[in-house]
């Protein structure tokens, strides 16, 4: 149950410009993400609750912490969660492309202290839609 | 219109057409169907009474939902008690204003800067008039209410990628719309195209109406002189000597449908959003506060629930104390009326069974964000002639929306600087810190109007996924997890059962939360009675 927006039926994605960074943010045009990097989609989606170093944030509820997460040794975990989303979390299986979310696993993965070296690739990622 | 967009045709005429063809059985339909379009779920004020000695209701959140909740309870009899997260009545129903400050998830602090009688209102803003819950509990508490513009035709539609960025007016886009489709399907109706599915009759009514609707001339055709009665004139009409006006021009239909504007026409035929809408003068936590006058006394402020216990006799609610933390109470009941949002209820540790947990956890939060943006002047009005509505954009902030009140007298004004919902942009606006939306949503409303970057003061940014009290914006049912979900979520298990408008089919409506409150009150009242 979407609020009707006016891109809702625009849809004129455009590629997401090289070079992009964590420091330019990344705005995007459709119904669905444009940045293409692991940095870059944590910039722009994953941050908002789990936070720039990934630390997570308590309120009434908490966002959990991907820093030094010993849950996201199993790929399979992650790539989970983003895709269909639980308790909280939303699901982007429809927003993200199988090699965004490979890009977006395999950065959270590796950065903010953990380092599973098993990159995920794309097909992993459709496996599990 | 006086000189008529239909020459030797005038609205009698047409109507004259319309009984000769659809006879008096018509007009007596039509009534019909407009006192069905008019009723609500809501129907009259809940009259319960005769609550069973001694039974007692804990209700989780002070918010609309958990508020009507209470007041119905008490009034019934019950014992009603309030825990509520936050140190103020009303939850998301919430108004931003000089002075207050507010600490998001993630610890960003903002201090509003805005002057004195001007606000924002980050969550709810509007109230459609068909909201007959919110509408009666409004009138029965006082609280005072004005109108709310959807739809303001000399606001804009914009993109960037239309008519290089210049942003249109959305009476030339709405109009020229219905001339050129007008135009199209009276062409297609005089050549005989359409014979095989309209009666010739039928097909005289509909070249005369499209004539109306489309302000085509008398060849059917869509031409400035007869559209400039709808969109307005290039030079005005004047007063006195060289008063003539000079008709405007019509958008081609090509450039039209190539813009995607036409696409933000809907937010105006949407049932929510029709006219007329509302919104209570001064803010929209005036329908909080009142809900508090009533219910304030029951209410224990920074409670944050940690854990919901129950048995077959009664509920045990564990909570800390936000201003001690460790400290933890506990507060029994005989039922318990829960309105946490659910991706905070879904970390709670709660005795529930399989159906309702699973329901807990499918449905997730939009995203949604609220930027106000405080102006040393009101330009919009001064400069451009808009006077409330909204303007829709492609560009990442979505909308911008013009204050509903205050008109015309000059000084300072706060607009609604962007507000997405659900889109890739709400969340994307989440991701930054709050002093940076603020900054992106200057930046890009100066697209739209240049006088942003002379006339800006202040901004405060409200970031629905960083809220501690909610941890998002609204439900976010989808037609497979309403048919999976919703009668689960919506169940009573044991004593307790949700409320809010997580559990309505209007979510992020008011009007869901108090429908839900009310279906809750009832059922629980029932249970109690042992009926």
């Amino acid at each position: 149950m979407r609020m009707p927006l006016v891109a809702a039926l625009i849809c004129f994605a455009l590629p997401a410009m090289a070079g992009e960074t964590a420091h330019t943010p990344v705005f995007s045009t459709g119904d669905v993400f444009d940045e293409a990097t692991g940095e870059t989609l944590y910039a722009g989606i994953c941050q908002g609750c789990h936070m720039p170093n990934g630390q997570g944030a308590a309120g009434a509820g908490h966002y959990p912490a991907l820093a030094k997460d010993s849950k996201l040794e199993a790929a399979g975990y992650p790539l989970t969660m983003v895709l269909h989303g639980l308790n909280g979390m939303p699901p982007f299986s429809e927003r993200l492309t199988d090699a965004q979310v490979a890009q977006v696993v395999n950065y959270i993965r590796t950065h903010f202290g953990n380092s599973y070296a098993d990159a995920v690739k794309p097909e992993d990622v459709k496996a599990l839609r | 219109m006086e000189n008529g967009t239909a020459p030797g045709f005038n609205r009698r005429d047409l109507l004259t057409i319309i009984g000769l063809a659809a006879g008096s059985g018509a007009a007596y339909q039509a009534m019909t169907s407009l006192g069905l379009a008019a009723e609500s779920s809501y129907k009259e004020p809940i009259q319960l009474s005769g609550a069973p000695k001694g039974a007692s209701v804990l209700i989780l959140g002070a918010g609309v939902a958990g508020m009507t909740a209470a007041l119905e309870l008490r009034k019934a009899g019950y014992s009603v008690k309030i825990l509520e997260f936050n140190s103020r009545p009303g939850g998301r129903n919430w108004t931003v204003r000089g002075g207050d400050s507010y600490t998001e998830l993630g610890g960003d602090t903002q201090t509003c800067g805005f002057d004195p009688g001007l606000y924002l209102n980050p969550g709810p803003w509007r109230i459609p008039h068909h909201h007959r819950g919110v509408l009666d509990y409004c009138r029965r508490l006082g609280v005072q209410l004005e109108p709310f513009i959807q739809l303001n035709h000399n606001a804009y539609l914009q993109s960037p990628r239309a008519f290089g960025g210049k942003p249109q007016r959305i009476r030339d886009v709405k109009i020229d719309f219905q001339g050129h489709v007008a135009e199209l399907l009276a062409k297609t109706t005089s050549q005989g195209k359409l014979d095989a599915g309209v009666t010739k009759e039928d097909q005289e009514i509909l070249l005369k109406a499209l004539q109306h609707w489309g302000a085509l001339d008398k060849n059917y055709a869509y031409t400035p002189v007869p559209a400039s009665e709808f969109r307005g004139w290039d030079k005005p009409r004047g007063g006195g000597a060289g008063g003539r006006p000079t008709p405007s021009q019509p958008i081609a239909l090509t450039d039209l449908l190539k813009s995607g504007l036409w696409a933000a026409l809907e937010n105006f035929f949407l049932y929510d959003y029709q006219t007329t809408m509302f919104q209570p003068v001064g803010g929209m936590d005036a329908i909080g506060k009142a809900f508090a006058r009533e219910v304030g006394d029951l209410i224990r402020f920074n409670a944050k629930v940690v854990r919901i216990q129950q048995d077959d006799v009664k509920v045990t609610v564990s909570w800390e104390d936000a201003k001690s933390p460790g400290t933890v109470a506990q507060e029994v009941a005989d039922w318990c009326i829960c309105t946490i949002p659910l991706p905070v209820l879904a970390q709670i540790q709660l005795d529930a069974g399989p159906k309702l947990k699973s329901a807990m956890a499918a449905v997730p939060y939009a995203s949604s964000v609220k930027i106000g943006l405080q102006f040393k002047r009101r330009f919009w009005e001064e400069d451009e002639a808009i006077f409330g509505g909204i303007t829709f954009t492609d560009l990442p902030i979505e909308q911008i929306g013009y204050p509903q009140f205050g008109f015309n007298r000059g000084g300072k004004g706060v607009l609604l600087g962007a507000y997405q919902y659900d889109s890739p942009r709400a969340f994307e606006f989440t991701a930054l810190p709050p002093a940076e939306r603020v900054k992106r949503a200057v930046a890009l409303g100066a697209k739209i109007h240049p006088q942003y970057e002379a006339e800006f003061e202040n901004g405060f940014a409200m970031a629905w996924h960083r809220s501690p009290f909610t941890m998002g914006c609204a439900a976010d049912w989808t037609e497979e997890t309403l048919a999976e979900h919703y009668e689960d979520l919506c169940a009573f298990d044991n004593r307790l059962v949700l409320a809010g408008e997580h559990a309505s089919y209007l979510p992020a409506w008011q009007e869901g939360a108090i429908l839900s409150a009310l279906n809750a009150v009832e059922r629980l009242h029932r249970k109690a009675l042992g009926q």
